[in-house]
């Protein structure tokens, strides 16, 4: 047997260096004259071992990393093709703590093979989602959603089926699914890595989307700065057509669903669903008001189910194991399981796919194992650049979508960026409304002008010009901008700036003060 | 070439992107990315053709080209060089790191050195975000910058 060498070619891996890797790699196989099969697999998700290298040996798989290019030589003289011993050896990758402990449904696949391999994706359950729903009448694919209780992993939690319910109650001659994956949350790469590591199973549930409302036509909108993302699915895209999967007769059947990949460029709110519509529409990407909703006016005003990436590939699981089995993970009305993505400054970063219900303590300190500085945790942003900070008083916050709203904050695409003691929250604060302003479409005033106010006036505090009279305009700013604007960009900026403010308010005190303090 | 030349030849070249992909849907966006990907920027003298080709008005085009902050109005320079400076690349020095490459280059965001080398942009994500702080040099993914990465990137888009 010819031995098989994994190295990811994830743009997270490549960018701690699998590409020197893989060419090191090859070099010494040449140089010592071995024949063997590189494979470009997706990333298991544990990047703190990228670029973590994979051999198949009779014993099944065996792992080694984080893997430097001159890790390679040393490697070859320890044997490592068939398994052997090394400081950098890991062992069977699923038996790696951070791995193991995992329950991994929706990114079951990603990472172990080639992701452009159709067969290597059969081989592993693909497509056997998709088979069952041609065989099944719409509304019973919507009702099977449904009862998963699937909610909208793009942030807003809203539910699935009745979302696909929507459409496939309203009439049309022409429908749209739209795959948001704009995925422009500081601290969230899941869709990044299910498109480059796991593309088919998207596919799969856009197409799985497709025979239950009767749309026939998808969009992915990719944002432009996962250039490795895009090249992936354009050409999984491209096999799954030849392959049957989409075209006029999906897996044989009646069905007709064919896709494109539509690459953003650049604009951060376009990851709003409305605004998202018109850019596709080859629009300024500007808010809509809604409603009409987009199920029943999306995209060229025609009905539109417009999912997150995470929620469209949790989809073919659902459809093959059933409503239950996916129900069945989870707590209160989060159901299922949920890729959480641990970032930052954070010892053992990567992607963490788990039934809700962690805490915010054992995700931070069990599981990412602290700060990679060393230093205290002082504060964690949950849910992206609009998502609240959070300190250590609450880490016994629950990771489920109703109870991180009923302490001021929210899960969002399940992001965590870890902050170590040097933070200074002021900054933070500051940087939220900075960002607002910088993205703002500009379509509705407190988000487009009240960023901008809010940026001098938190400039006025750290001055220490009149503190209380300041604050209590950035609180104020805060409420116009939460319940005045149309979309989540202008309305969730609070959660940051009040967050930072209600739990750190000793970097809000005025710099005189602040100093003496220290 | 005479200004009216290189304006004919803009014309022409953009007719030809307009023409391959007035058929999807939604043709705009593919399209300014096709005319950036072939001028390096979207240079004005494309916006009436582009106008005309969609039946749109040019003041439609215009805004849209200016809404992203992808679409350049002038070419980089030969290196574009992103540096991420959202939340997660923060938490792990961030700006420390962009001073360093300012002070290297002598230049602040948005801007391209003089002799054309480099463009220096701030990107907000790259979804290296367990990988901070990270970086993209000319479409190439580069994470856990340090000092010797750093210099590395420097020497590179100097040479």
């Amino acid at each position: 047997m010819i031995p098989r060498i994994y190295i990811p070619g994830d743009s997270g891996a490549l960018a701690l260096g699998a590409e020197k890797v893989a060419k090191a790699v090859r070099a010494e196989l040449a140089e010592r004259g071995i024949e063997a099969k590189i494979v470009r697999n997706g990333s298991r998700g544990a990047y703190f071992l990228e670029p973590m290298v994979e051999v198949a040996t009779a014993n099944g798989r065996v792992a080694y990393g984080p893997v430097k290019p001159s890790d390679v030589k040393s490697l070859f003289d320890s044997g490592f093709l068939t398994g052997g011993h090394h400081k950098r050896w890991l062992g069977a990758p699923d038996k790696i703590p951070f791995l193991a402990k995992q329950t991994r449904l929706t990114f079951a696949r990603c990472g172990i093979n080639d992701p452009l391999s159709l067969d290597a994706y059969k081989s592993l359950g693909g497509l056997k989602g998709l088979q069952n729903a041609v065989a099944m009448a719409p509304a019973e694919i919507v009702k099977q959603v449904t009862e998963s209780g699937l909610r909208g992993r793009g942030g807003a939690g809203f539910p699935t089926g009745i979302k696909w319910k929507t459409v496939l109650d309203t009439t049309s001659e022409r429908k749209y699914i739209v795959c948001n994956a704009d995925e422009g949350d500081s601290a969230t790469f899941a869709d990044r890595m299910i498109m480059e590591g796991d593309p088919f199973v998207l596919i799969e549930g856009m197409a799985i989307a497709g025979v239950a409302t009767g749309a026939t036509k998808g969009f992915v909108y990719i944002r432009s700065e996962y250039p490795h993302a895009v090249a992936v699915m354009n050409k999984a895209v491209e096999i799954a057509r030849k392959a049957g999967v989409l075209g006029v007769n999906v897996l044989g059947s009646p069905n007709a669903f064919d896709m494109e990949i539509r690459v953003g460029a650049g604009a951060y709110v376009c990851g709003e669903e409305t605004s998202l519509l018109n850019s596709l529409e080859g629009k300024r990407g500007v808010v809509r008001a809604k409603p009409p909703l987009p199920a029943i006016q999306g995209l060229f005003g025609k009905p539109t189910v417009i999912n997150n990436v995470i929620s469209l590939a949790s989809v073919p699981i659902i459809m093959d194991k059933g409503a239950t089995f996916y129900k069945d993970f989870g707590m209160g009305r989060s159901r299922g399981t949920i890729p959480i993505q641990i970032a930052g400054n954070v010892k053992q970063g990567g992607l963490f796919e788990t039934a809700f219900g962690l805490t915010l303590g054992e995700i931070v300190d069990d599981i990412g194992g602290g700060t990679a500085t060393g230093r205290a945790v002082k504060a964690v942003q949950v849910g992206g650049p609009l998502g609240a900070y959070f300190p250590r008083a609450l880490f016994d916050t629950p990771f489920d979508y109703e109870e991180f709203a009923k302490r001021d904050g929210l899960i969002g695409h399940a992001g965590i960026t870890v902050f170590d003691d040097t933070a200074d929250m002021l900054k933070q604060a500051r940087f939220a409304m900075e960002f607002c302003a910088i993205e703002s479409c500009g379509k509705c005033t407190p988000c487009r002008i009240g960023s901008t106010r809010g940026v001098e006036t938190i400039d006025r505090l750290a001055a220490g010009i009149e503190p209380e009279k300041n604050l209590a305009l950035v609180t104020d700013l805060c409420n116009t901008m939460k319940f005045g604007s149309l979309c989540a960009l202008g309305g969730f900026t609070p959660y940051p700036v009040m967050s930072s403010i209600t739990h750190f308010p000793e970097d809000f005190k005025p710099a005189p003060a602040r100093v003496a303090a220290e | 070439m005479t200004m009216q030349a290189a304006s004919t030849e803009i014309a022409s070249r953009t007719a030809a992107i307009v023409q391959e992909m007035k058929g999807l849907e939604g043709p705009l966006l593919p399209i300014l990315h096709g005319i950036q990907e072939e001028f390096g920027h979207v240079p004005q003298d494309a916006v009436p053709v582009i106008a005309d080709g969609l039946n749109l008005s040019r003041a439609e085009v215009h805004g849209v080209v200016t809404f992203y902050h992808d679409f350049r109005a002038r070419p980089a320079g030969r290196h574009v060089l992103k540096l991420c400076q959202a939340e997660a690349c923060q938490s792990m020095g961030s700006d420390a790191v962009a001073a360093k490459v300012k002070q290297l280059l002598g230049i602040d965001f948005h801007e391209t050195t003089r002799d054309g080398s480099v463009t220096l942009e701030p990107v907000y994500c790259l979804g290296l975000c367990a990988c901070s702080p990270s970086a993209m040099l000319d479409g190439e993914v580069i994470g856990r910058l340090d000092d010797e990465k750093i210099d590395e990137i420097v020497a590179e888009v100097r040479s």
